[in-house]
């Protein structure tokens, strides 16, 4: 924001149209940025199952296909919208805008540098946590408004997910936040200045990336992606909460769904890899300008690349599995980590120092393997107990 | 009361990461392969095209005599051989006393046809043979029933190689005698041995 203004300050402009253009440009240029993401992304993602499945994926438009998803894009867009004689046409139209702008919000949070940021929100982890639930408030609202039996399921089916998959995430949320103690985004990336050793993933080393991977899963769970895709499931459901929905609200669906891969991952990567802090401090910037955004892209890119490869990968889950993956693998990790990581925070502060791992690792390693124990004899527990149910 | 016989299959025998981390290792190693060592198993058709094999049975061709006229000679071989009844011959004469005719019509209609081969099989003067080409596209069905002309046409031979031809006599010899009864008793005619 004030980068902006200085910029525009330069031209001589009244003050009244600096501050509006600093408030208005950012915006502009960051949903452009979101808008037109989309058709990489997708690129990217036929691209890489075609290399995952020994093909080549798009080769015909453009060189390399590269024009392929602009091509898919400008079809959807003239493609004609078709509602359903028995649909319930406010709230069909009105769900693909609350998907999109669920997903888009949280760009506001994220810090694409040390002065990059839509707005430093001392809520933001929470503000995060809020608004990407929105999303699924429209993909109920898109399964509703169709009257298709399809479309409902999907969108109760996203709704369970949603409500289990919200709980570890943000518990692994709270650990980082309680490292850190703040809530605002800004200040956990400052919270990992120094380089790569400082980021939040090494600290109390095996537990964090543990958290991570939590986090990273549940999240994958939260933007419907493979193999937690059940909402709408092509094999079982035709499409879900969008069976019903052509043209441009099926693109904005899309669209949704790749940027909210893209926010979260970049959520992810401010929280556990420094967001827009390189791995070393000689490469934050390159003559005077700064290299943040370009740290944040690849490291949320990164992790977007991590879910297409598992996507292409992983068959989809049950819905029970789903559920047990939540409540009985995630959930009792978390809740573990929470205890165990906001006690050695009152301990050791800072994690254990980079030098002094090894004096850390047995003591980690012990309560690591506790915990393991713990869990298994849960998991034990309540197989015994279904096991006497059944009975 | 009747008796089940309920048989447990233990699927799912690993549970656990070890399985997801090797399919997402083996699913990485196919991406390096297809990406930078370009062993994907794509075929840019137009482009490239597959190479079948030597017996592949694509679009028929007529073989031609060192003077350019047609080896067939008109004998209904194939004809009446054919399972799908898309072979229509018509003959005339020619002025050799040693060959007697020859096909003034020959006509196959490619969307009948159901390429089994007989046709090859049956030729006494391996007349018929098939080559490797299997991409013929028309926007009418007239298009696709091909003339005498067009058989003799050989082209394409060169771009696809020669298909399905007459090489082993043993397998042939059920097909031709078949053909040879057919043809005595249902046309009441019996053609002369062929002469080599």
């Amino acid at each position: 924001m004030d980068l902006t203004a200085q910029l525009i300050g330069g031209l001589g402009l009244p003050p009244f149209l600096v501050a509006a253009l600093a408030g208005i440009l950012p915006a502009v240029l960051l949903i452009t940025f979101m808008a037109l993401g989309p058709i990489v992304y997708v690129y990217a993602e036929t691209k890489i199952a075609g290399f995952m499945q020994d093909r080549i994926g798009p080769k015909r438009v453009g060189p390399h296909g590269m024009l392929q998803t602009v091509a898919d894009a400008v079809k959807l867009l003239f493609k004609e919208a078709i509602f359903p004689a028995s649909a319930d046409k406010f709230l069909f139209t009105l769900a693909p805008c609350l998907v999109v702008v669920g997903a888009f919000l949280s760009f506001v949070v994220i810090p694409f540098g040390s002065r990059v940021q839509g707005a430093d929100l001392n809520i933001g982890v929470f503000y995060v946590v809020a608004v990407s639930s929105l999303s699924t408030v429209g993909l109920i609202m898109a399964g509703w408004a169709s009257n298709n039996k399809y479309a409902l399921f999907g969108a109760m089916r996203s709704a369970a997910q949603i409500v289990s998959y919200e709980i570890p995430a943000v518990m692994s949320l709270v650990v980082v936040v309680m490292m850190v103690g703040s809530l605002s985004l800004k200040d956990i990336v400052e919270a990992q200045q120094g380089g790569l050793p400082y980021w939040i993933v090494w600290r109390y080393f095996p537990l964090n990336v543990i958290l991570f991977l939590v986090f990273f899963t549940a999240t994958l769970a939260e933007c419907n992606r493979a193999p937690f895709d059940i909402p709408e499931a092509e094999s079982e459901l035709v499409a879900g909460f969008h069976t019903e929905y052509s043209g441009f609200f099926f693109a904005m669906f899309f669209m949704a769904e790749y940027t909210e891969m893209v926010v979260l991952s970049a959520v992810a990567s401010v929280l556990f890899f420094g967001g827009p802090l390189a791995p070393h401090m000689a490469l934050q910037t390159i003559g005077g300008v700064g290299l943040g955004p370009f740290w944040l892209i690849a490291k949320a890119w990164t992790l977007v690349f991590v879910m297409m490869w598992l996507r292409w990968t992983l068959p989809r889950l049950r819905v029970d599995q789903l559920m047990h993956v939540a409540w009985k693998v995630l959930l009792p990790i978390s809740l573990a980590l929470v205890v165990v990581i906001g006690g050695l925070t009152l301990v050791l502060p800072r994690g254990f120092p980079v030098v002094d791992r090894i004096v850390g690792w047995p003591i980690v390693l012990g309560i690591f393997a506790m915990l393991v124990v713990g869990v298994l004899r849960a998991v034990q527990w309540s197989r015994r107990r279904i096991q006497e149910m059944a009975a | 009361m009747a008796t089940v016989n309920v048989v447990r299959v233990e699927r799912n025998t690993h549970p656990g990461i070890y399985p997801i981390l090797l399919g997402l290792k083996i699913t990485f190693m196919n991406m390096i392969r297809t990406l930078f060592m370009g062993q994907s198993a794509t075929i840019q058709f137009p482009e490239q095209k597959r190479v079948s094999s030597g017996r592949y049975r694509g679009i028929h061709l007529l073989t031609a005599r060192e003077d350019g006229t047609p080896k067939c000679v008109a004998c209904y071989m194939c004809a009446t051989a054919c399972p799908a009844e898309c072979i229509y011959i018509e003959a005339g004469e020619r002025p050799e006393k040693s060959i007697e005719k020859y096909p003034t019509r020959f006509e196959i209609d490619l969307l009948r046809c159901v390429y089994c081969g007989f046709c090859v099989d049956a030729c006494p003067e391996e007349a018929i043979m098939m080559s490797r080409e299997n991409d013929l596209v028309g926007t009418t069905r007239a298009e696709l029933i091909i003339d005498r002309d067009r058989l003799m046409e050989r082209g394409k031979l060169a771009e696809y190689g020669p298909g399905y031809r007459p090489t082993d006599h043993d397998v042939r010899r059920p097909v031709r005698i078949a053909a040879l009864e057919r043809l005595k008793k249902e046309h009441g005619i019996v053609p002369g041995m062929p002469h080599r």
